[in-house]
């Protein structure tokens, strides 16, 4: 072989880099921003609102007023936000009227619902903490609305009796029977005996604080008391009604029925109403029930109508083989409900059940409608005072800001239990 | 074995009522009927008592009286000396027409925040997630009060549009947007203008039947037609044509400022649009997310079957994704605007007089009503709920998938 002109290469080139519009930063514009005439268009358009939208915002947050005493005070200080308002009003927006030597008490409550809520939240949490759980109303009721610490204790004893009462019945008669001899022990208890029982102990050893009106309770805390109850007394009666609702006898799918449909096609208001103006007549004569245990009663049928609906698509979308394996395995209908129907069900469920709450959360700002104090019946004596009169985004900014903080951690709540919960079928 | 035995000897005995269960049913739905009848009559006799307690009487002849009050924003007839019915019915139509306002933006701003949403652009569909999340998240109350302010504190007021240089001026030179509320023009009915409505009526079953003909000669050839272009002109070239023989029939008045306010057009009070924008923004971020479900919810693989049968995108998504989506879209469209339409009654907070603002609001005070009034409004509301969930529910039957 002689020798060849022709050059071969011995070794492999070194791979080149690819061209600059494939990579990185121009890559990721070109495919997410610039691909085609119509999305160029779009993304300048919302680009120009974008931009001129965080021009408006900066200085307005950067040039912001938090020492005055009116609005034409921050004005003199500054351009921008006049923070100055909420400085001044802040403890009107977390209490309402609440004295104000007597604020521990709702921040205690607030902070002891922390540990209350947590074995509900999370697995982790060891389970005998839902003692406190279930202790922990009767505590916050005393702390928030005070008088003798006994009443509550001796209301909370009428679960304790009832559910010995049950238990003690159900080594005689049937399941059905001893519940129903349950309830009406802790009825008892409750209608007669609880009150004198109260005051008896109260007279022996009194503890106690000092009484809080219900007017008084407003702002954030008014929204927590209604949201926290509402939430948690609607669950259970909502799952009752779809049970109800889809049960086999008839009289008590009527029962259900109509009371759904009925505060579904009502709006919230006109239920407000009715427990501000009406539902005083149709309680007994001379009764002086709470302005904030008529609206508690009004908002907590409201929800658990939504959430029986929502429950009910969970029962209808599981498959009918459940409920026969349930039955072929002998299971009665509570048992079957409990161990097989409901586990499923509610968990198909969840995310619908988490916007009822969402729904219901927000919607308890429509007490100040029926001239309650919660936050929005906060701004709006603000905005009518002289010295705010024209301040529109820092009070309901604000206001908005922490509902969103709830409403959003609810909603990745939900997306979090939807993930823990979901078993295989992947 | 033993238990036929059993019932053959022993016959029927009391505790059969409790452990059988052929016969725990029934007792368990007698035991519930009479508590609820006991439960319903121990409500009305409290009420009863509690009435004549206060020497009131249940009667609905108050709707009957001169309300006494006057309501600004009113689709019929209405002076303060009209009665309460006619109050009532002044703020039912106003429900109403907030309402159908409300349901037909919101679906406009909810299929195109929907859409954009899903949109491969990165930004829109950013701005899209941030809109919807700060809607769903926030109370409709609190937007209402501040569309609601914003309107009042910010917009010029009606002097801001006088003299030479004015400080605010009329969009399109028609439309005034001051702090009492939007000026827009409104139409003036000449003589004549009957026939012009008559004509626009027979073109739109002209395109009826000019669709059904092109439908039916597709079939038949396969030839297709441009019937949307045909529609557009069989919509508007007869009917443009007889107004303009007729001798333009319909004209418009604009507003125009007389004294310290705007005079003629339509007056929108500011009330209005606070309810209406704070509602269709609101209600649009729900209706953006059933739109986005309901399109992510067609597989991948239809919208490729009908590229691979050689249909056009625009056809696909005419014929193939959508007839679909809006099986899933459909049900939760229907209780969005339900849902609108029960928020319509936050009215009160922005002093709308919508039927919770005459019914519950101002008849009830100055009659002092409450029970009458309250269930009234109550029954208003349920029939209006239960009007549009069946029409959701029929037309709902007739997209769902027929399964054989």
């Amino acid at each position: 072989m002689a020798e060849q002109d022709a050059f071969v290469r011995h070794e492999m080139l070194a791979p080149e880099a690819p061209p600059a519009r494939e990579t990185g930063a121009t890559k990721w514009l070109r495919e997410n921003l610039f691909n085609g005439w119509v999305n160029s268009a779009l993304t300048v358009i919302a680009g120009y609102i974008v931009v001129s939208f965080i021009l408006e915002i900066v200085p307005w947050f950067s040039n912001s007023a938090w020492n005055a005493n009116s609005l034409a005070e921050c004005r003199e200080i500054a351009e921008g936000a006049c923070f100055a308002v909420i400085r001044e009003r802040w403890q009107q927006f977390l209490f309402g009227f609440y004295p104000s030597d007597q604020y521990w008490r709702p921040v205690l409550a607030f902070l002891l619902l922390i540990p209350a809520l947590a074995p509900v939240l999370f697995e982790k949490v060891p389970r005998q903490t839902f003692y406190f759980t279930a202790a922990f109303p009767f505590i916050a009721y005393w702390l928030i609305w005070g008088l003798s610490i006994w009443y509550p204790v001796t209301a909370a004893l009428g679960f304790v009796i009832g559910a010995y009462a049950a238990n003690y019945a159900s080594k005689q008669v049937s399941g059905v029977l001893s519940a129903g001899i349950g309830v009406l022990v802790a009825i008892i208890w409750w209608a007669v005996l609880a009150a004198p029982v109260g005051t008896l102990l109260n007279m022996i050893l009194p503890i106690g604080l000092s009484s809080v009106e219900s007017r008084e309770i407003g702002g954030f805390t008014l929204t927590l008391i209604l949201g926290v109850t509402c939430i948690s007394l609607s669950l259970p009666i909502g799952i009752l009604l779809a049970l109800g609702r889809m049960s086999d006898l008839f009289i008590i799918k009527v029962i259900c029925t109509g009371f759904i449909e009925l505060i579904r096609g009502v709006p919230l208001i006109t239920l407000l109403f009715v427990a501000s103006v009406l539902l005083a007549y149709f309680l007994p004569p001379g009764n002086t029930f709470d302005l904030i245990m008529r609206v508690v009663i009004m908002v907590t049928a409201f929800a658990s109508a939504y959430i029986a609906e929502v429950i009910r698509g969970g029962l209808a979308a599981l498959p009918k083989g459940q409920y026969e394996a349930a039955d072929a395995l002998g299971l009665d209908y509570p048992q079957a409900m409990r161990l097989i129907i409901l586990p499923q069900a509610l968990k198909i469920s969840i995310p619908g059940i988490v916007n009822v709450f969402i729904g219901l959360f927000k919607d308890t700002t429509l007490v100040s409608v029926i001239s309650m104090f919660d936050p929005l019946g906060i701004v709006t004596p603000i905005r009518a005072d002289a010295d705010w009169n024209g301040i529109i985004w820092e009070l309901y900014g604000f206001v908005a800001l922490v509902f969103f903080v709830f409403c959003y951690g609810m909603s990745q709540y939900s997306q979090y239990l939807e993930r823990k919960l979901q078993t295989g079928h992947r | 074995m033993t238990a036929i035995a059993e019932e053959t000897n022993g016959g029927f005995r009391l505790s059969q009522l409790i452990y059988d269960t052929r016969y725990r049913s029934l007792t368990i739905q007698a035991v519930a009927l009479m508590a609820f009848m006991l439960f319903i009559g121990w409500l009305v006799s409290n009420a009863v008592t509690n009435l004549e307690a206060l020497g009131k009487d249940f009667d609905f002849s108050f709707l009957s009286q001169p309300a006494g009050y006057d309501i600004n924003q009113r689709l019929i007839e209405y002076d303060s000396q009209s009665t309460h019915g006619r109050a009532a019915m002044v703020g039912i139509l106003n429900t109403l027409l907030v309402a159908v306002l409300g349901c037909i933006t919101c679906t406009i701003i909810g299929v195109v925040a929907g859409v954009l949403r899903l949109s491969n652009n990165w930004l829109v569909a950013r701005i899209m997630s941030i809109y919807v999340e700060a809607f769903r998240n926030v109370p409709v109350l609190i937007w209402i009060l501040i569309v609601m302010a914003v309107f009042i504190d910010t917009m010029p007021p009606p002097r801001a549009f006088r003299g030479d240089e004015p400080d605010a001026t009329m969009l399109f030179g028609a439309i005034a947007v001051t702090n009492r509320g939007v000026y827009v023009p409104s139409l003036v009915w000449g003589p004549g203008s009957g026939v012009v409505l008559v004509a626009l009526a027979a073109s739109i079953v002209g395109m009826f039947l000019f669709a059904r003909y092109a439908k039916k000669k597709q079939e038949a050839t396969g030839e297709t037609m441009p019937v949307f272009w045909i529609n557009l002109a069989i919509l508007f070239v007869p009917a443009f044509l007889v107004y303009l023989i007729a001798g333009r029939p319909i004209g418009m008045e604009y507003p125009a400022l007389q004294g310290f306010n705007f005079q003629g057009g339509v007056h929108l009070r500011n009330s209005l649009i606070a309810l209406w924008i704070a509602l269709s923004l609101y209600t649009g971020a729900f209706v953006a997310e059933n739109v986005r479900a309901g399109i992510l919810s067609v597989s991948k693989g239809q919208s490729e079957a009908s590229a691979a049968l050689g249909l056009q995108p625009s056809t696909t998504m005419r014929l193939v994704i959508l007839p679909q989506a809006l099986r899933v879209i459909v049900p939760p469209m229907i209780s969005n605007y339900l849902n609108l339409t029960k928020n319509s009654s936050l009215a009160i907070a922005v002093g709308y007089m919508d039927a919770t603002g005459t019914l519950a609001g101002i008849t009830l005070n100055q009659t002092g009503r409450e029970m009458e009034s309250i269930l009234l409004l109550m029954a208003f509301y349920l029939t209006a709920s239960l009007t549009i969930s069946a029409f959701g529910n029929w037309y709902n039957a007739s997209v769902k998938l027929k399964e054989r």
